[in-house]
């Protein structure tokens, strides 16, 4: 039971994370149209620069400062780099965003090196917060759970309550209209950018320390934010928690309980001694199979319901 | 018989090229380089089916090529100890190409209903599965090590082995050009009309009366059998298949040549498989930073230059169809642009060469090469005329666009002026 419990804590922990970098990349999507393929990447440019600033002032001023300079850069990139290519379209977009996160990875590789960095916990927070039937749940832990909570319904209040929101929310469903009522639209597409590039670079400032800061965690995170904006229905900020939890909690009770799969199989008849490919899967476990599981349900989602759980257009 | 002539004389002339390279090189390692060359040549063909013919970027086109690989390597292996029938080596793209057939119409199906952004993430999701299952069915993929094989098999009609990488070059050679042939066929039908078609206006197409769907599907699905024949060759050419041949990072490569040579133009894609093969080859060993480079040059091609460096050679045909002359004031005008970009990429190579040289080295040694010379990267000097020269570059630059832009703008305007009198 507290193993379970342990074990859906974590999950419900890779979710938010994963939720931060999801409602950005949801956001930027469905205003823009542009779906960013270099989003992880500033996901993992926050962890970098959390990395640095930490070697010099510690972490609480890294935590605050590198969000900013990852936003600020996001929004240099759609001003000067996505804007020109906008004429060409969204393919064009989506090439340039790829590429940059290709150059993004090299460059980074050219900074720090090919090697993780070694950015750690905090001193303060590297301790037990509770133990509980023997288990032992680290502090910072809770103190990423606090932080990304904290950002989710900030994103909340600021999307239904203000009024750069509530424009936001207008852009969303019609752009051109929001356009013909006067609002400068490309400046809302400039800030939008960098604000969904800021929540990244959080995520990654307190989840870069957890996960490991290396130059290959953009394109191991990357795709399952796809999935899970994709799960969550495009353009839905209620889809695309749902989804992440769902991932996160699914991934982390996966690799745990680490069950075999085989009653599956023994469902359609299939024998446990098979030979060949079979053999492979009558014999896997929950763990095993828990990398595909996001892109398996990727796979049904698009077969059973291809607008996601809570989106309001067919992908 | 002069127009038929006229026709194919491209196709004459890649032929002959193609007979008359392994004459000229001797080296195995150009060889290698030419056989790799003409793999890649068939996929970005293929791929291209699909993002330039049909309006469909996917990142995960090396599924088709790698999944073809490993069946084909597996195919081998089981002639070899004589658990399948045989067939000719020369014949088994094709099985290959079908192997990626029938996964092309599976995945296809479900997500080819629309183009776009939508479309190039779905490719990716099952890219990742892909590679994700390469760990897990270790029977079939093998893991990290992934499958080795054998092409030297069976009975040798004619005395073809396969044995020496020359032989094999011939057969990529007429693999090459038979897929590029009915390739640029398919282009000319009708379904490769309406590939366009429903790339530039998918729902005119729809009231026309057309299922957008349908053709999708299907260009996704021949455009699978070309990339599993390209596959199968890969198969064949280096005897081993691993993990990274489904991988993002070969997709990511096709995509690359694919634009960087023009995705719009139907030679655009061999452009950039030859171009890119080439500096793969040759600068890899050279700069460790070549994959920034790469990158850095689909940025600039994604930013500036829509079709590739094919639309840019495309761009002055009407010039040189009506009249040579025209070029001459052309002249200045281009060699100061293309001199001040060229000074540009000098500076932006030398920090860029320098910057990793610091960050990498191993020893405290600060003495490295650039541009044939020795400098010394602790020195500021080798730094200041770098940046020099890339700003001063980017701004000549700035200055000469306009100017190169102008004089095209004018040539283009005879041109017309010429053919409406």
């Amino acid at each position: 039971m507290e193993v379970f419990l342990f074990s859906t804590f974590n999950g419900v922990l890779y979710g938010m994370l994963l939720f931060m970098l999801a409602s950005g990349l949801t956001l930027i999507f469905s205003l823009m149209g542009v779906l960013n393929f270099a989003h992880a990447s500033f996901f993992m440019l926050g962890a970098y620069f959390a990395y640095q600033i930490s070697t010099y002032t510690g972490f609480w001023s890294a935590l605050l400062v590198a969000p900013l300079i990852v936003g600020l850069v996001g929004a240099l990139v759609e001003r000067y780099g996505l804007r020109p290519v906008h004429r060409f379209g969204h393919v064009a977009e989506l090439l340039f965003t790829f590429g940059l996160a290709f150059v993004m990875e090299e460059v980074i590789q050219m900074i720090w090196g090919k090697v993780p960095v070694p950015y750690d916990v905090p001193e303060l927070l590297n301790v037990a917060a509770f133990e509980w039937r023997g288990l032992q749940y680290s502090a910072y832990r809770l103190f990423m759970l606090g932080v990304s909570v904290a950002i989710f319904v900030a994103l909340f209040l600021f999307i239904a309550k203000t009024r750069v929101g509530l424009m936001i929310q207008a852009a969303l469903s019609h752009p051109q209209m929001v356009q013909s009522l006067g609002h400068d639209v490309p400046t809302i597409f400039m800030w939008t950018f960098g604000f969904g590039c800021a929540l990244a670079g959080i995520a990654g400032v307190i989840g870069g320390n957890v996960l490991g800061t290396e130059p290959s965690m953009a394109i191991t995170l990357g795709p399952i934010v796809f999935v899970v904006i994709v799960i969550g229905g495009l353009g839905s900020l209620w889809g695309a928690l749902i989804a992440a939890l769902f991932i996160g909690i699914i991934d982390n009770l996966a690799i745990t309980f680490d069950v075999s799969i085989y009653p599956l199989f023994a469902l359609f008849g299939v024998a446990r001694e098979a030979e060949g490919i079979m053999s492979d899967l009558v014999n896997l476990t929950s763990g095993g199979i828990s990398p595909v599981l996001p892109y398996l349900m990727l796979v049904l989602m698009l077969i059973f319901r291809p607008r996601g759980l809570f989106g309001t257009r067919d992908v | 018989m002069a127009a038929l002539l006229r026709q194919s004389a491209v196709w004459l002339i890649a032929v002959a090229i193609i007979l008359i390279l392994p004459v000229m090189v001797k080296s195995g390692f150009y060889i290698t380089m030419l056989n790799q060359m003409g793999v890649l040549i068939i996929f970005a063909l293929a791929y291209n089916m699909l993002l330039g013919q049909g309006g469909m970027l996917s990142f995960g086109h090396a599924v088709y090529f790698g999944l073809a690989g490993y069946s084909v390597a597996h195919y081998l292996n089981g002639v070899g100890e004589e658990t399948l029938p045989y067939i000719p080596v020369s014949l088994i793209p094709l099985l290959g190409g079908l192997v990626s057939l029938g996964f092309g119409i599976l995945i296809g199906f479900v997500s080819s209903r629309r183009a776009g952004t939508t479309f190039a993430m779905i490719s990716l999701g099952f890219a990742e599965m892909v590679t994700a299952l390469t760990l897990i069915v270790v029977t079939f993929f093998n893991g990290e090590e992934g499958i080795q094989t054998d092409r030297w098999i069976g009975p040798e009609p004619f005395g073809i082995t396969f044995g020496s990488d020359v032989q094999v070059y011939f057969l990529i050679g007429v693999w090459c050009v038979l897929a590029t042939a009915a390739m640029y066929a398919l282009t000319r039908t009708p379904f490769g009309r309406m590939c366009n078609a429903v790339r530039d206006n998918p729902e005119r197409v729809q009231f026309i009366g057309y299922n957008t769907h349908r053709v999708r599907w299907l260009a996704f699905a021949l455009s699978s059998f070309f990339a599993g024949i390209a596959g199968s060759l890969h198969a064949i050419n280096v005897e081993h298949v691993g993990f990274e041949t489904v991988g993002l990072a070969q997709s990511g490569l096709v995509l690359f040549m694919v634009w960087i040579g023009g995705a719009g133009i139907f030679a655009g894609p061999i452009l950039g498989a030859i171009l890119i093969t080439l500096l793969n080859s040759n600068l890899s060993d050279i700069t460790e930073a070549w994959y920034l480079y790469l990158g850095l040059i689909f940025m600039i091609i994604v930013m500036f230059a829509q079709n590739g460096l094919a639309g840019l050679i495309v761009m002055h045909e009407p010039i040189w169809k009506t009249n040579l002359a025209l070029f001459r004031s052309m002249f200045l005008p281009y060699v100061l642009g293309i001199g001040s970009s060229l000074v540009t990429a000098v500076g932006a190579i030398g920090v860029i060469e320098l910057l990793y040289f610091m960050r990498t080295r191993q020893t405290a040694e600060t003495v490295t090469h650039l541009y044939w010379m020795e400098v010394d990267a602790a020195n500021v000097l080798p730094w200041a005329w770098s940046v020099a020269a890339l700003v001063a570059g980017y701004l000549a630059c700035r200055q000469t666009y306009p100017v190169m832009a102008a004089s095209y703008s004018a040539a283009i305007a005879e041109v017309k002026a010429m053919v409406a009198s």
